[in-house]
C-alpha cells in the first residue's frame, strides 16, 4: 500500500530530500507538494548571478516540470498552505485544495526580516528572497537611478553588486562598523569594504535607518542622524526569520524555528520539518550545507531507517561577487586558550588568519586568496594536530619549507614617488636611485647626498629599510624599537607610512603595515588613534574605544573609580559669578573635595560617573568648557598678572596667556602640553620648566620650550626672541604643530626635542618662514575640527552609554 | 548544580564594540564586555591590584587593560596576563537572540 506524503514548501531542502527518498524507497509514497511560490524547485543560491546578469533563470532550475511528471509527483504551484488539521491529518491551501497525509513534511524556509520603521511598506521597498524579488529589482534597475541596500551582510552585498552591475548607483547602509561582521573579523571587513567601494558602490557603516521617506513611492532613506540618502529603490537584506507560523498555529512545538529532534521529527510523530524553518539542537541554519544534511536524515527516516541522525558541522561562508574572494569558517574569536597566526600581504591585498586551540585549527578568515580554505576546513574537521607544520601552516598546503615574513614588505611596496622624508621632500625613488648611482653604503652618505632623514630624523628607520632593500644583506640597519608586540615597526616608521600611504583608519593601518595581531593592544591602539587624528583632522573619525578612559569620558579617573572635573579658567583668571557657579555645583552634587591645582584652576574631586553629564550641564550654563585636564593635549596656560598690575611687568602676560589658551585649546598632542607666560624674568608663572613658556621682556617675548618638572626636572631651552604678541603666538603654534606631527605617542616635548635636536627645531620654526607658516596653517586647519567642547557634546546626549550602568539587577526584589 | 537563575541585563547593542558597560548588583559592580568579534563576557568590575574599574579599560582581543596601572586580564578566564599575578571572578553569561543574561551567586544560592 502506498502511503501519502505531503510536503509544504518546495525549496532546496525538500528537493534534495526527495532525491534521496526516490533512491532509497522509490514507490513507497504518493507525493504531493504545495509551494507558495508559483514555480518548480530552483537553486536559490544562484539568484545573485541572475540579478547581475551572469546567469538566466532557466540555468538555475534544479527540478523542471518533467521531473515531477516522471516521478508521479503532484506539485501545486502558487498554493500556500493556510491550515494543518492534525486530528484529521489534512492540509488546506489558500485556493481551497485539501489533501490528506500519512506523513507531512514542513519545509517553509524563512521570511526576510523587515525593519520596523515608518515607510517600510512603501512601493519601491523590496526584500531579497525569491525570483519575484529579483524580477522586481531588474525592473527598477532599468531606471539606472539610485538604490539603497540596507544590510552589509552576504545577501546585501550580493544584491548591491548585482544592482550596480545593472547600472544603478548603489549605496549600502550597514549598522555595524564593519561589513559582514558575523563572518569576518574587522581586518577582513576593511578589505572587503575597500573592494566593494572600488567597484563604485558607496558604503556607509554605523548607519542606523530611522525611516523610509517618500510620497507613496520611495524617495530616500532617513538615518538616525537626520540625513537622507536619496533612492528610488530600497532593498532590505538585514536577516531572516524561520517561517514557523503554520506549525505554531497547528500546535506543533516551536521556538525560534520548528523544534525537531536529530531525526527531523517534530513534536507530532507523523510530521517532519527540515530546511531553514527547522530548529535542531537549539540551532537554526541559513546555508544549504546543513540543510542538505537534514534532507539526508529526513529521507532516511521516511524510508524507514530510524537510525540516521543530524550532525552539526560548521559551514564556510563565501561571497558570490565576482572578483571578491573571501572565506570564513568556524570560530575565529580571540581567546585566552587560543593562538592566532596572521599573514598580511599589503601589496596583494591579502589577509589570512588562523585561530588555533590546542594545536588544532578551529577557525579561519581568508581574504584575497582563499585557495587554501578547503584544506584548512579539512584540518579543522579532522582535528589534525598541526604542531609539526605550525611555522608554515598559514602559507597553505602547497608551501614547503619557507622563509619568515618579510618585515620590509611594506616599504618595498611603496611607489617610487612616495614621500619618505617630509622635512626635505625626498621620495623613495630619489633615495634608492641615488644609492645605486653613487654607490652609497652608509646612512650618513645617504643623508649627505639626498638630505633624506637629515633634518628631524624621524624617517631614519624607513631610509635604513630602503638601504637594506637596495643593498641587500651588506647593509645592517640599527635596530628600531618596535611600537609594541603587534608590529616590528617603530613609532616613526608608522607615522611616516601613515602619511606616505595615505592610511586613514586603524584597520587600514593594521592591514597595510602588516600588524601581527588582529585588533591591536592597549599600547598601539591609542597611539594609532592619535596619529590619525593628527594627520587627517577632517577625515578621520576618532575611535573612542581606542582612547584611555580619561579621554573617553573627558574626566580624570581617581583611585576609587570616581572622577575629577576641572573646568577651563582661561589663563588662570576667574570672577565671582564663575566661583559662585562652581560653589553651587559643589553643593548640589555634594562633591567631597575641591582643590586648587598647580595649573591655576579648580579641581572638583570624587564625582560619580553617572553625575558627570549633570555636573557639566550646570558648569556649561555658567560658561565653562572642559579644561582637558585628562588629555594628551593642551592643558593649562599659567600666567602672572603682568603689566596690568605688577610693578615689574613688561608686557600683558595675562592677556597673552589667555590668547594662547583660547587659540590652542582642544588640540590633541602626543603627550600633555603645559604652558606659562611670565611678565618679566622674575618668572612668577614658572615658565622655565614648562613644555612651552614665554618670558616677557622690554624688547618683546622670549620663547622657551622643552622644560620638565615631573619625573624629570629640566629647565627650558630658549627658542628665540620675537617682538610682537602676534609673532609669539605664531611661533608657539608652529612649534606645537611640529611636535604634534613628529612626536611619538606619550613622548613629552623635552624628549622629542632631544631626539630631533634644538638646532633643527630652531631652523624649521624661526629661520624658515615658509615652514613656520605651513605648520601654523596646518594647526589652524586642524583646530576647526578639534575646538568643540566635549562636555557640552555629552550634555546633549553624545556617548550616553559611557555614563550609565547598563542595568542594576538582583537588589531586594521583595515582590518575588 | 542547581539550575541557574538568569537575569536579563540588556542587549548586545547597548555595549559599544570593543567596549564595556557595567551592571550594579548586590555582589558589587560587574563589567560586561563586547569584543571586536562580538563575543560577550562578564567579569567582576574590580581589579585585584588596587581595585581599578576594569570596565573602563581598553578592550583588545579577548582582554582588557586596567585603566589604573595597565594590568591586562583575560576576559574569558579572569586571569591576569603576562608577569602580573591575580585574577577576577568571571560571571556566567548567556546571549539569546542578542539579549544578555547573567547569573548571580546570591540569587543562585537563595534559590537552592
Ligand atoms: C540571494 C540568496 C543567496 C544565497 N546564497 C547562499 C549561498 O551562497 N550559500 C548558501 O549555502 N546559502 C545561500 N542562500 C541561502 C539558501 O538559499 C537557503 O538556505 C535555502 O534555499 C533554504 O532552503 P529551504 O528549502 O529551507 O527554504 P526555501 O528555499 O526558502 O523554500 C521555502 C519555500 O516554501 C514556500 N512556502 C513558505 N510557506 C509556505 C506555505 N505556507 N505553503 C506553501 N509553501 C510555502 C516558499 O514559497 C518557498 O518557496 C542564499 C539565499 C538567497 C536568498
Ligand atoms: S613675573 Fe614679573 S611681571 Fe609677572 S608677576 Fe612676577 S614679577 Fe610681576
Ligand atoms: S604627584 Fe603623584 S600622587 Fe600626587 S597627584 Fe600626581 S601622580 Fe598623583
Ligand atoms: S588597579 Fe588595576 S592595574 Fe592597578
Amino acid at each position: 500500500m502506498t502511503e501519502r506524503l505531503v510536503i509544504i514548501g518546495n525549496g532546496m531542502a525538500p528537493g534534495r530530500m526527495l532525491e534521496h527518498l526516490l533512491e532509497a524507497a522509490p514507490s513507497r509514497y504518493q507525493v504531493t507538494i504545495f509551494n507558495a511560490e508559483p514555480r518548480v524547485n530552483y537553486d536559490r543560491i544562484m539568484l545573485s548571478p541572475v540579478l547581475s546578469g551572469e546567469k538566466g533563470y532557466e540555468e538555475i532550475i534544479i527540478h523542471g516540470d518533467g521531473w515531477y511528471i516522471k516521478h508521479g509527483i503532484t506539485l501545486y504551484k502558487g498554493h500556500t498552505i493556510v491550515a494543518i488539521d492534525r486530528a484529521a491529518k489534512t492540509v488546506t491551501s489558500d485556493h481551497g485544495v485539501t489533501e490528506t497525509y500519512d506523513k507531512l513534511v514542513i519545509a517553509t524556509g524563512s521570511v526576510p526580516f523587515i525593519i520596523p520603521v515608518p515607510g517600510n511598506d512603501m512601493a519601491g521597498v523590496l526584500s531579497y528572497r525569491d525570483l519575484d524579488d529579483v524580477n522586481a529589482m531588474l525592473l527598477a534597475a532599468q531606471s539606472r537611478a539610485k538604490a539603497v541596500v540596507i544590510g552589509g551582510g552576504l545577501l546585501g552585498l550580493e544584491a548591491a553588486a548585482g544592482l550596480q552591475a545593472r547600472g544603478m548607483d548603489v549605496t549600502v547602509l550597514h549598522v555595524m562598523p564593519t561589513l559582514m561582521e558575523r563572518q569576518l573579523d574587522p581586518a577582513a571587513g576593511y578589505l572587503l569594504q575597500r573592494a566593494v567601494e572600488a567597484r563604485g558602490i558607496k558604503v556607509m557603516t554605523k548607519a542606523n535607518t530611522k525611516a523610509i521617506v517618500g510620497n507613496g513611492k520611495v524617495e530616500g532613506v532617513e538615518l538616525a542622524d537626520g540625513s537622507v540618502v536619496p533612492a528610488t529603490l530600497v532593498v532590505m537584506a538585514v536577516g531572516i526569520r524561520p517561517n514557523a507560523s503554520i506549525a505554531r498555529d497547528a500546535g506543533i512545538e516551536t521556538n525560534r524555528g520548528i523544534v525537531v529532534d536529530n531525526g527531523m521529527r517534530t513534536s507530532d510523530p507523523d510530521i517532519l520539518a527540515l530546511g531553514e524553518c527547522a530548529e535542531v539542537g537549539g540551532q537554526v541554519y541559513g546555508l544549504v550545507a546543513p540543510l542538505y544534511e537534514m534532507a539526508r536524515v529526513a529521507a532516511a527516516h521516511l524510508a524507514g531507517d530510524q537510525t540516521a541522525g543530524f550532525v552539526h558541522s560548521d559551514t564556510p561562508t563565501k561571497l558570490k561577487v565576482t572578483g571578491i574572494d573571501l572565506y570564513s569558517l568556524g570560530d575565529f574569536a580571540d581567546g585566552d586558550d587560543r593562538e592566532e597566526i596572521v599573514l598580511r600581504d599589503a601589496a596583494a591585498g591579502i589577509y589570512k588568519r588562523l585561530v588555533l586551540k590546542d594545536n588544532r585549527v578551529i577557525g579561519t578568515v581568508l581574504y584575497g586568496e582563499t585557495g587554501d580554505g578547503a584544506w584548512f576546513n579539512d584540518l579543522k574537521k579532522k582535528q589534525t594536530d598541526i604542531s609539526e607544520m605550525r611555522d608554515t601552516l598559514i602559507f597553505g598546503q602547497a608551501y614547503q619549507g619557507g622563509s619568515p615574513l618579510d618585515p620590509m614588505a611594506a616599504v618595498a611596496a611603496l611607489a617610487d614617488d612616495a614621500e619618505i622624508c617630509g622635512c626635505n621632500g625626498v621620495c623613495k625613488g630619489k633615495i634608492t636611485g641615488t644609492i645605486t648611482e653613487k654607490g652609497l653604503t652608509s646612512l650618513d652618505d645617504v643623508r649627505a647626498h639626498t638630505k633624506a632623514s637629515a633634518s628631524c630624523g624621524s624617517c631614519t628607520g624607513l631610509v635604513e629599510q630602503l638601504m637594506s632593500l637596495t643593498l641587500g644583506d651588506s647593509y645592517n640597519p640599527a635596530a628600531v624599537q618596535p611600537m609594541c608586540k603587534c608590529t616590528d615597526l617603530g613609532h616613526d616608521d608608522v607615522r611616516r607610512l601613515i602619511k606616505a600611504k595615505g592610511l586613514k583608519t586603524i584597520p587600514e593601518v593594521m592591514q597595510e603595515l602588516q600588524w601581527k595581531s588582529s585588533c591591536g593592544c592597549a599600547k598601539c591602539r591609542p597611539a594609532l588613534n592619535y596619529y590619525l587624528v593628527c594627520d587627517w583632522p577632517d577625515e578621520y573619525a576618532d575611535d573612542y574605544q581606542s582612547r584611555f578612559i580619561n579621554e573617553r569620558v573627558h574626566a580624570n579617573i581617581q583611585k576609587d573609580g570616581t572622577y575629577s572635573v576641572v573646568p577651563r579658567m582661561w589663563g588662570g583668571v576667574t570672577n565671582s559669578s564663575e566661583l559662585r557657579a562652581i560653589a553651587d555645583v559643589v553643593d548640589k552634587f555634594e562633591i567631597p573635595m575641591v582643590k586648587v591645582t598647580g595649573g591655576q584652576r579648580i579641581d572638583m574631586l570624587g564625582i560619580r560617573k553617572e553625575d558627570l553629564p549633570a555636573v557639566w550641564s550646570d558648569l556649561g550654563k555658567a560658561g565653562f568648557v572642559s579644561g582637558h585636564a585628562y588629555a594628551k593635549g593642551l592643558r593649562t596656560v599659567k600666567t602672572c598678572v603682568g603689566s596690568d598690575w605688577c610693578r615689574f611687568g613688561t608686557q600683558d602676560s595675562t592677556g597673552l596667556g589667555i590668547r594662547i589658551e583660547k587659540f590652542m585649546w582642544g588640540s590633541w598632542t602626543p603627550a600633555k602640553v603645559k604652558m606659562a607666560v611670565s611678565g618679566c624674568p622674575r618668572n612668577c608663572a614658572e615658565a622655565t620648566c614648562k613644555d612651552i613658556g614665554v618670558i616677557c621682556v622690554d624688547s618683546g617675548f622670549e620663547i622657551h620650550f622643552a622644560g620638565a618638572a615631573g619625573l624629570d626636572i629640566k629647565g627650558t631651552e630658549v627658542l628665540g626672541l620675537v617682538k610682537t604678541e602676534d609673532e609669539a603666538l605664531e611661533v608657539i603654534v608652529a612649534l606645537t604643530q611640529m611636535y604634534r606631527e613628529q612626536g611619538r605617542y606619550l613622548e613629552r616635548i623635552y624628549k622629542w626635542a632631544k631626539r630631533v635636536g634644538i638646532a633643527e627645531i630652531k631652523r624649521q620654526i624661526l629661520d624658515d618662514a615658509d615652514m613656520r607658516t605651513a605648520y601654523y596653517e596646518r594647526f589652524v586647519f586642524s583646530q576647526k575640527f578639534a575646538q568643540v567642547d566635549p562636555w557640552s557634546e555629552r550634555v546633549s546626549g553624545m556617548d550616553k552609554h559611557e555614563f550609565h550602568p547598563m542595568a542594576s539587577v538582583g537588589f531586594a526584589e521583595a515582590a518575588e | 548544580m542547581s539550575e541557574m537563575d538568569w537575569i536579563a541585563i540588556g542587549t548586545i547593542a547597548d555595549i559599544p564594540l570593543r567596549g564595556a558597560r557595567c551592571v550594579n548588583t548586590p555582589e558589587g559592580k560587574i563589567g560586561v564586555f563586547r569584543t571586536a568579534e562580538d563575543q560577550i563576557f562578564a567579569i567582576e568590575d574590580h581589579c585585584p591590584h588596587k581595585g581599578g574599574p576594569l570596565s573602563q579599560g581598553i578592550v583588545h582581543g579577548a582582554s582588557v587593560t586596567c585603566p589604573l596601572h595597565n594590568w591586562v586580564f583575560s576576559l574569558e578566564t579572569g586571569k591576569a596576563q603576562g608577569a602580573d599575578e591575580g585574577s577576577v571572578r568571571t560571571i556566567p553569561l548567556k546571549v539569546e537572540d542578542g539579549r544578555l543574561f547573567i547569573a548571580l551567586e546570591l540569587r543562585a544560592s537563595k534559590a537552592a
